[in-house]
């Protein structure tokens, strides 16, 4: 029998149900779809899926184990190259990495890499945590993490595995960085998964200490000149929101998605008033800008109440940034895009509250810099739409606290640390950075890989170091 | 977990914890804050830090017991803990020597935070004279450590209760007007009183510098909600600031903002403790922690 060219479905939850509700949307394969889903991988000679995976997962490997029902062995496979398997096998844009190079994808749909890799994760976080404790020798060496998002949990698994005390400073009262913070419980479960998967990395032997703001509470030099640490990982990601600039956006019920997200996802405002933490949503919320940060700020307000959600996006359909399954899951909820719209002010009334979001329809231009076609202002065509809360989603920056603290270690222009592209070395000795805080905004996967291949750096550097 | 080792009411609902906190104590200067959380349901509560001491290893906050938060906070006992304290947050007040005669103007509970900024600027060889506000006397905090570290004090209470009747602002105008020459006057209290001391300074050019307590999320500059326009910017008061030049200070825009979430703050009052409709004791300690 040829094999299928459409990938097994994954159950999903209702749109209509699961958009008043917190639970996951996606509720994995169970057995028998993940090993039929297997077998529709082709084992190629060449495997051209890992060179889509900014951590090599032996892709083929892992899958082969499933075909052959060790679950087991399969997931000690993926674990060997990928330290959280099971948020990578939710959130990363497997459509744009592995996926994308499936010698599949050129004929129908690709093997559902990142569906498998849920799977076996899944399965094994749910037989319970059976990780081993490392035993480091006298003489091992500290290494201090600042940040626990993906990257500098990635680093710090894989720093632990090579023997060195790896302590993770973390500024908020929750380790997990983007994953606790920005990524809602409905596309990440909170303590099912991240929690879950940041124990076990304790249990290798990482420490993290949380409410340690890095820059505040101490510096990049103190942790290496008094505490005893030989070498510094930066992964403080992208944790400095842009607003547009224009006219209105201090009104009330006007939020960075950061500031929504996070009330929503790391202070648990869904649950107010059981949490203390407060969010206003109303029935009417704009969230502007087109990536996945927007599609979950977007799905977040659907599930806080809100009546009516729009997107508003000043490029077209092809250019949204987000991932497709989750612009699909999006519109399945019924948000509605406005695209080729451009907001130009936030209106609102005498008690400083948001009523209003003015926008301009925009046409696509030649192509930019950024190779997509520039979005141009129809003159004379501005109109209002009423909102009761705005949801600024358009990027973040840098945060500088680390930077501007740590003499010696050069930022580019627009404020991002300058690290070597393979090593994460920085132009200060023993100081290395990696994800979001190096590249700008990216993914938990790109920032993952950086760890790792900072890890081996500085692993590579401390050696040297000590010969 | 962070000890509360010492509780003291100052006047009624206004409290005062000195919370073992070694390495916040180590690195924490004048003007700057703390966010605190209570338990796993808590809110992040921004606190300016009242005083620190470096030996003990302690740090020192003051609050009004004022909504949901602040009351569970105010259960707490001595020997008990807070689960999270993050700090130091925020830029340190500008202290340098020689600075002039810089007068320090606290209302409320405002004037804790004003002591440990009178007392460096003090420490630094400046004149140092200090205006405290109140209601009403009984009401007044920190009368003794501000006559410490001041080379003058002047305490005004709206009723006349005690000192002079009237406002900070009325105190003010009296240094103004008897010729004193003011180098700079720092000012932290309730927003209304930071806009009249800002007000009262503007015709004279006297560099006036404010301490913001917008509504704040993480306090690192990750969130964005404590923005406030400051001139032509926006800036955000946890990293920019929280103090800024009140001469370029939006009050009124300030104001709106923090009244973001006063709907949902009378509807946390009139939640009912789920422990209450049981039947069981009401309490700090109470599980469904929805007080």
């Amino acid at each position: 029998m040829p094999i299928s060219l459409m990938k097994h479905k994954m159950p999903e939850q209702d749109p209509k149900i699961r958009a008043t509700n917190f639970e996951e949307v996606a509720m994995g394969y169970g057995e028998e779809d993940a090993v039929a889903e297997a077998n529709r991988c082709l084992n190629c000679k060449v495997p051209q899926c890992r060179k889509g995976c900014p951590v090599e997962v032996d892709i083929p490997g892992f899958i082969a184990k499933i075909k052959e029902k060790d679950f087991d062995g399969s997931i000690a496979l993926v674990k060997e190259a990928n330290s959280l398997p099971a948020i990578c096998g939710r959130v990363c844009p497997q459509e744009n990495q592995c996926e994308k190079y499936c010698v599949l994808a050129k004929r129908g749909e690709s093997v559902a890499i990142g569906r498998l890799e849920r799977f076996v994760a899944d399965r094994s976080l749910a037989q319970g945590d059976h990780t081993q404790p490392i035993v480091y020798a006298a003489d091992a060496q500290k290494v201090a993490v600042i940040g626990s998002g993906p990257a500098g949990l990635s680093a710090a698994g894989e720093l632990a595995k090579k023997g060195y005390k790896v302590t993770i400073f973390e500024a908020l009262h929750t380790a997990g960085g983007v994953l606790s913070y920005g990524i809602p419980e409905f596309r990440l479960p909170k303590d099912d998964i991240v929690k879950v998967e940041i124990d076990s990395l304790k249990k290798m032997g990482v420490e993290i200490e949380v409410n340690a703001v890095a820059g505040k509470l101490f510096t990049v030099d103190e942790l290496m000149d008094e505490d005893g640490f030989s070498a510094v990982f930066i992964s403080t990601g992208a944790g400095l929101p842009h607003f547009m600039g224009i006219e209105g956006e201090n009104f009330n019920g006007v939020y960075s998605a950061n500031e929504f997200l996070t009330r929503c996802n790391l202070m648990k405002a869904y649950q107010f008033p059981t949490h203390a933490t407060p969010i206003h949503v109303g029935n009417n919320v704009a969230v502007v800008g087109g990536g996945n940060v927007a599609m979950d700020a977007a799905r977040t307000s659907l599930r806080l109440g809100a009546e009516h959600v729009y997107i508003v996006y000043r490029r077209g359909e092809e250019e949204l940034p987000a991932r497709r399954e989750e612009i699909h899951h999006a519109k399945e909820e019924g948000i509605d895009f406005k695209l080729l719209h451009n907001p130009v002010a936030i209106l609102g009334d005498d008690q400083g509250w948001v009523k209003k979001l003015r926008c301009i329809k925009m046409e696509l231009g030649e192509p930019d810099a950024s190779g997509r076609r520039r979005p141009i202002e129809i003159p004379g065509s501005e109109f209002e739409i009423d909102v009761d809360t705005v949801v600024i989603a358009i990027g973040q920056g840098p945060n500088p606290l680390v930077q501007s603290t740590t003499p010696g270690m050069d930022t580019n222009k627009r404020g991002n640390i300058v690290a070597d592209e393979e090593t994460g070395a920085t132009t200060k000795a023993g100081v290395f950075a990696g994800g979001d805080i190096v590249t700008g905004a990216a993914t938990v996967i790109l920032a993952m890989g950086a760890g790792k291949k900072a890890a081996a750096a500085i692993d590579e550097y401390l050696k040297t170091k000590k010969q | 977990m962070f000890k509360i080792l010492k509780k003291q009411v100052l006047s009624p609902g206004v409290l005062l914890f000195d919370l073992e906190a070694p390495r916040i104590a180590k690195k924490a200067e004048p003007g700057q804050f703390v966010i605190l959380r209570v338990n796993d349901e808590g809110e992040r509560v921004p606190l300016t830090i009242a005083d620190f001491n470096r030996d003990k290893g302690t740090i020192t906050i003051i609050f009004q017991e004022v909504g949901a938060s602040t009351q569970l906070l105010g259960a707490l006992n001595e020997g008990e803990s807070i689960l999270d304290l993050v700090g130091p947050l925020g830029k340190k007040t500008h202290i340098e020597p020689d600075m002039g005669t810089i007068v320090c103007i606290g209302g409320g509970i405002g004037v804790a935070p004003v002591y440990p900024i009178a007392r460096g600027l003090k420490q630094a060889g400046n004149k140092v004279i200090s205006i405290m506000g109140a209601k009403s006397k009984e009401i007044l905090i920190f009368e003794d450590e501000m006559k410490a570290v001041s080379d003058e004090v002047y305490v005004t209470t709206d009723d006349g209760s005690y000192g002079i009747k009237g406002f900070v602002t009325t105190a003010l105008q009296q240094l103004i007007d008897k010729g004193v020459k003011i180098a700079e006057v720092i000012a932290i209290g309730p927003v209304v009183m930071m806009r009249s001391v800002a007000e009262a300074t503007r015709p004279y050019g006297i560099h006036t510098v404010v301490s913001l307590n917008p509504i704040m999320v993480d306090g690192t500059g990750m969130c964005g909600g404590c923005r406030v326009q400051i001139g032509n910017e926006s800036k955000f008061a946890c990293v920019d600031g929280p103090e800024f030049d009140a001469h370029q200070v939006d009050f009124k825009g300030l104001m709106m903002r923090q009244r973001t979430y006063k709907t949902q703050e009378a509807q946390e009052k009139d939640h009912v403790c789920r422990c209450e409709q049981q039947g069981l004791a009401k309490g700090a300690d109470c599980e469904c922690q929805s007080h």
